[in-house]
């Protein structure tokens, strides 16, 4: 697989595991607008993963309309290259709310950049998908401050959140492999600058909502390398697929 | 069968309703990018809403039947995010329909959909202005659910994007 397929599979798998880790809060939310909320985020992160999925599909000469089903209903755990934050279970509402704030962050960020891509469809996908996720930025953004600034228990949570999520967050920006060749063609931002913009954004944020930065140093983790909560993700999302392989839907 | 000509295509495309605002067409939405005419060969760009919309789907197999019945020998009905749909492109007799229903249209953005979000949000029902944003989100990815404190009713607004 070259540069750009790997890059591409990145973003996608980032974008599904993520989405369905939002759909498991369907009918569980604390309250009827959050259970709304996050199953239009989590369709929304799926069909990003569509977008992304669809222009891997035409750069691997596979039909964008077969091949990301079989990527995401039939590869295994393994073979995945989501970042080890958006598998990770959906723990408490503070932890949710975090990981989806740093996450939204980050994407403000790089899909800023990849809207200025060389390469005229990702330029595209990330102009479209950046559009909506104003929406979910604005959402968390404003409850991390709720929470942050909100009870002594909310506060508590949040700051366990981030003790416990922060670690992670360094992979989000971590160059992925043979990422060079693309920033010197101007087809994807450089990641440590991406990191540098990501931390301004989110480091004062954090702290106006009263929480404390871990004092941890972030994670050096590989895309291939997985906690064992994606395997039990993945077995459960390909269940329905895989009991009748060849069914049509 | 006699070739159709380009209007009788818009025309029949403009009775292809979206499925989750029944009373406007896709033609109307903004939704109909491109349509090209080749001989028996149609061509059909759509532009989805929003990326996940359930609905694209349906509506692109709802297009391409509805050219098969209409005798097109070939129907390329084919999606493209480029250029990216706007709610900009929603035309004012869509947004009056809209408005029939209890949906508050979008506001204009001009590109800036935060400005536009600040922007009083009338009642579909009674046009008052003494409304508030209960939810970003709502039953389908386009809407976000207000209450009128007027005329003591929710509704929805379709999402200026």
């Amino acid at each position: 697989m070259d540069a750009i397929q790997d890059y591409l599979l990145g973003l996608a798998d980032d974008e599904l595991i993520l989405g369905h880790r939002d759909s498991e809060w369907c009918g569980r939310a604390p309250i009827l607008e959050e259970d709304i909320a996050f199953a239009n985020i989590a369709l929304d992160e799926i069909g990003h993963a569509d977008l992304w999925y669809g222009l891997l599909a035409e750069l691997s000469g596979e039909d964008p309309d077969t091949y990301p089903d079989r990527l995401v209903y039939f590869r295994e755990p393994m073979d995945y290259h989501n970042i080890q934050m958006v598998e990770l279970p959906i723990g408490d509402w503070a932890f949710t709310i975090l990981r989806q704030y740093l996450f939204d962050a980050c994407e403000q960020v790089r899909l800023e950049a990849l809207a200025h891509s060389q390469y005229t469809p990702l330029a595209n996908i990330a102009s479209k998908i950046v559009k909506e996720e104003f929406y979910h930025y604005r959402h968390t953004s404003v409850w991390v401050q709720r929470l942050g600034l909100g009870s002594s228990e909310s506060h508590l949570r949040m700051q366990n959140a981030l003790d416990d999520i922060w670690p992670y967050t360094a992979q989000m920006t971590q160059p992925m492999a043979g990422e060079d060749s693309l920033v010197q063609a101007g087809i994807v931002p450089d990641s440590s600058q991406l990191q540098s913009i990501w931390q301004a954004k989110v480091i004062p944020f954090l702290q106006e909502c009263s929480l404390a930065l871990p004092d941890l140093p972030g994670m050096a983790l590989q895309r291939e390398e997985h906690t064992p909560y994606l395997r039990v993700l993945i077995e459960e999302m390909q269940s329905v697929a895989r009991s009748e392989a060849n069914a049509v839907w | 069968m006699a070739d159709l000509n380009i209007q009788e295509i818009w025309q029949l495309l403009d009775d292809i309703k979206d499925p989750e605002i029944p009373v406007v067409s896709i033609v109307e939405m903004g939704m109909v990018r491109d349509v090209r005419v080749d001989g028996q060969k149609v061509t059909v760009s759509l532009s989805p809403t929003f990326a996940g919309c359930p609905a694209l789907r349906v509506i692109q197999e709802e297009v391409t039947r509805s050219l098969l019945e209409a005798g097109v020998g070939d129907a390329d009905v084919r999606i493209t995010i480029s250029p990216s749909w706007s709610s900009e492109a929603i035309t004012p007799q869509a947004r009056n329909k809209m408005k029939k229903i209890g949906l508050a249209p979008p506001p204009h953005h001009q590109g800036s959909i935060a400005l536009a979000l600040m922007e009083p949000v009338s009642c579909p029902y009674c046009n008052s202005t003494n409304t508030s944003l209960k939810n970003d989100f709502g039953s389908s990815l386009c809407r976000a659910i207000y209450f009128c404190y007027n005329c003591q009713q929710p509704f929805e607004q379709f999402k200026p994007l």
